[in-house]
């Protein structure tokens, strides 16, 4: 009897799939869209820079230097007559690029990091974990400014236009750790849950039980994670190729068109600002589709909140 | 039901520590005893109770014979095999024939999983030929077989109550059908009105089924209701065991007397006539269990020179009736 009404009561809500859920969670959460329509918008405007202007950004026009924002050129021309909406996107490509580079090379070394030492603890938690320190006490910055002077003094093929590989792989090399001590502690808590057990009860091996069981539940720490390493990543690279060991002009970026800007800030603050703006715009972006991805991939909070 | 004495599972003198690490150099200072020298026979067909107060050990016990914890020392026969010595895909295998339900049926359900994937999780596991058809097909029964509506199968566990859950949970267990199921708990977690429907669902199964149980519980009248056969634990150590009838009819262990004692009586005349044994104290810490008889420090007829010098010998009394006790002759 209470078995039948149980079942008639729970089949009788309307059924939803979880994509469903997901999205109506997702809208909910405002920021988070307004972040996510904004990194798209830029991403399409990036992708198909092309299309949305008449120059190229390495064109010339000496007659027009440091012009003020125009109908004709709407973020204004820099110091040797280049328009800068221009610049802006082709170097957004590069930026843009840097960051997905490197917080897939962050995100990657950390979870794999993160998961096997949480889930075999030991001595294999031991040293991974001492690694993990010994990356974070090395001083990111000037690891990077050498890194940067190795690889331009390599002169590898196509560096000018290709030179952002290598710089993303160091960036991503030398920032995986916040992840891997995020995943690992998740990854702790987890194994000693009872469905971890009960999976190794019923003789599931340990990589079902990791790939499984346990990474999908620290998928919103890693989706986070991923989202404030892609941020800082292109914040990296702006800093990188700010202090001239980034990425090399002409090749734009926005981190470089900053450098370049430094003696005329005063006189042309459009050439400063515009670039600026879009590390600003884009960072603040993602980090609120980021926030609003993690509370909407969790399952649990989906009917909490409906 | 009854058993035909044929032995299923051997538990012999198992033993679980914890190891206690302190200091800044991680030195190991002791162990926490959790189990200390369990020795118990599980027939073919029968439900063995195991029963006891939080942190005696009858959790870890029921962990140790799934080699979820690696034993200390000892050994778990399950059919001739020793699974104490088996190793990786060996151990893997022979899953397939111990399953195991869990106390808590919102923390042992992948909340990530749906419900048919859970179910069908060690059929996936351990029937490689199997199809994804069949496995959904074979979902169904089970979630027939527990009275649940196949058609939750696509749904996700958070959207079931504590009883539904711990069914999903059994078919579970079900989906290899195995030999024997440890029960850690199965009903301690859910509400009383739910508990009888679990427990006679799990008496249905080992009638349906031919299943063994181990039956971890700490509510001794559904212990009374499911059990043939009855283990009493105390701080790590099996201080009685006898058969359902024998234990309540004459217990023999001031530990189970002072137990049964407790059990209330839904009767008030009779409840307020009869004699308690109130046990003074609490439980002595598994770090640093007393000398000699475990249970000394706390019990009514212990004897100075005798009880705390040894251990005593967990012996057959009567035919099928073990008690370990110096005062029991």
């Amino acid at each position: 009897m209470i078995i039948n009404l149980l079942q008639a009561e729970s089949s009788s809500a309307p059924q939803e799939s979880l994509s469903g859920f997901f999205w109506r969670r997702f809208r909910k959460h405002g920021m988070a869209l307004t972040g996510s329509i904004i990194a798209l918008i830029i991403v399409l405007l990036v992708t198909f820079a092309p299309f949305f202007t008449p120059y190229t950004p390495y064109q010339q026009d000496l007659l027009n230097r440091f012009q003020p924002p125009s109908a004709e050129h709407w973020m204004g021309t820099d110091d040797l007559g280049r328009d800068m909406w221009t610049r802006v996107l082709y170097g957004g490509r590069i930026s843009l690029s840097v960051g997905l580079l490197a917080m897939g090379v962050s995100i990657i070394f950390g979870s794999l990091i993160g998961l096997v030492s949480g889930y075999y603890g030991g001595w294999v938690d031991s040293i991974l974990m001492c690694i993990t320190e010994i990356f974070l006490s090395i001083p990111r910055l000037f690891v990077l400014l050498a890194m940067g002077m190795i690889l331009r003094t390599l002169n590898l093929p196509n560096m000018s236009a290709g030179s952002f590989v290598p710089l993303s792989i160091v960036i991503g090399a030398l920032s995986w750790m916040g992840t891997a001590r995020l995943v690992r502690a998740s990854t702790l808590e987890l194994r000693d849950r009872e469905f971890v057990q009960a999976a190794r009860a019923l003789g599931a091996s340990d990589a079902r039980a990791l790939l499984q069981h346990i990474f999908p539940n620290v998928a919103s720490p890693i989706i986070v994670s991923a989202t404030l390493g892609l941020a800082g990543a292109i914040i990296s690279e702006s800093g990188l190729s700010y202090l001239g060991f980034g990425v090399q002009l002409p090749t734009p970026t926005w981190g470089n068109m900053l450098s370049n800007t430094q003696n005329q800030m005063t006189t042309a603050p459009w050439t400063a600002i515009f670039p600026g703006l879009m590390i600003f715009i884009v960072v603040i972006a993602i980090n609120y589709l980021g926030d609003g991805l993690r509370d909407a991939l969790d399952p649990r909070h989906i009917t909490e909140k409906k | 039901m009854e058993n035909t004495h044929q032995v299923l599972l051997q538990v012999k003198d198992l033993k679980k520590h914890f190891p206690v690490f302190r200091g800044v150099f991680q030195r190991q200072v002791g162990a926490v005893r959790a189990v200390d020298g369990v020795s118990f026979d599980v027939y073919r067909g029968e439900t063995l109770g195991l029963v006891g107060e939080s942190g005696c050990g009858k959790s870890t016990t029921g962990r140790t014979i799934l080699q979820l914890y690696k034993p200390t020392a000892g050994s778990v026969v399950f059919d001739g095999i020793n699974l104490v010595t088996l190793k990786g895909e060996d151990m893997r295998h022979m899953r397939q024939r111990i399953q195991m339900i869990f106390q808590d049926p919102y923390a042992s359900l992948n909340p990530r999983m749906t419900v048919g994937e859970i179910i069908g999780e060690p059929i996936m596991v351990h029937e490689s030929a199997v199809t994804a058809k069949q496995i959904e097909e074979r979902v169904a029964a089970l979630l027939n077989k527990v009275n649940l509506n196949p058609a939750f199968a696509s749904r996700y566990p958070h959207e079931f109550s504590g009883g539904q859950r711990q069914r999903i949970g059994i078919a579970r267990a079900l989906a290899l059908k195995p030999d024997f199921i440890v029960c850690d708990e199965p009903i301690s977690a859910l509400d009383v009105s739910i508990q009888a429907q679990v427990v006679n669902l799990l008496e249905d199964m080992q009638q349906e089924l031919g299943l063994t149980y181990l039956f971890i519980a700490h509510d001794l009248s559904m212990v009374k209701h499911i059990s043939d056969r009855i283990a009493v634990m105390y701080l790590g150590v099996v201080m009685e065991l006898a058969d359902r009838a024998n234990l309540y009819a004459e217990p023999m262990h001031p530990y189970t007397q002072a137990l049964l004692s407790a059990v209330p009586i839904p009767d008030p005349r009779l409840e307020a006539q009869r004699r308690r044994t109130i046990l003074e104290g609490d439980v002595p810490s598994p770090v640093n269990p007393p000398s000699g008889c475990r249970f000394r420090t706390r019990c009514p007829i212990a004897e100075i020179g005798l009880c705390d010098l040894s251990q005593p010998e967990f012996r057959e009394v009567k035919p099928g009736h073990f008690v370990a006790c110096h005062k029991v002759s």
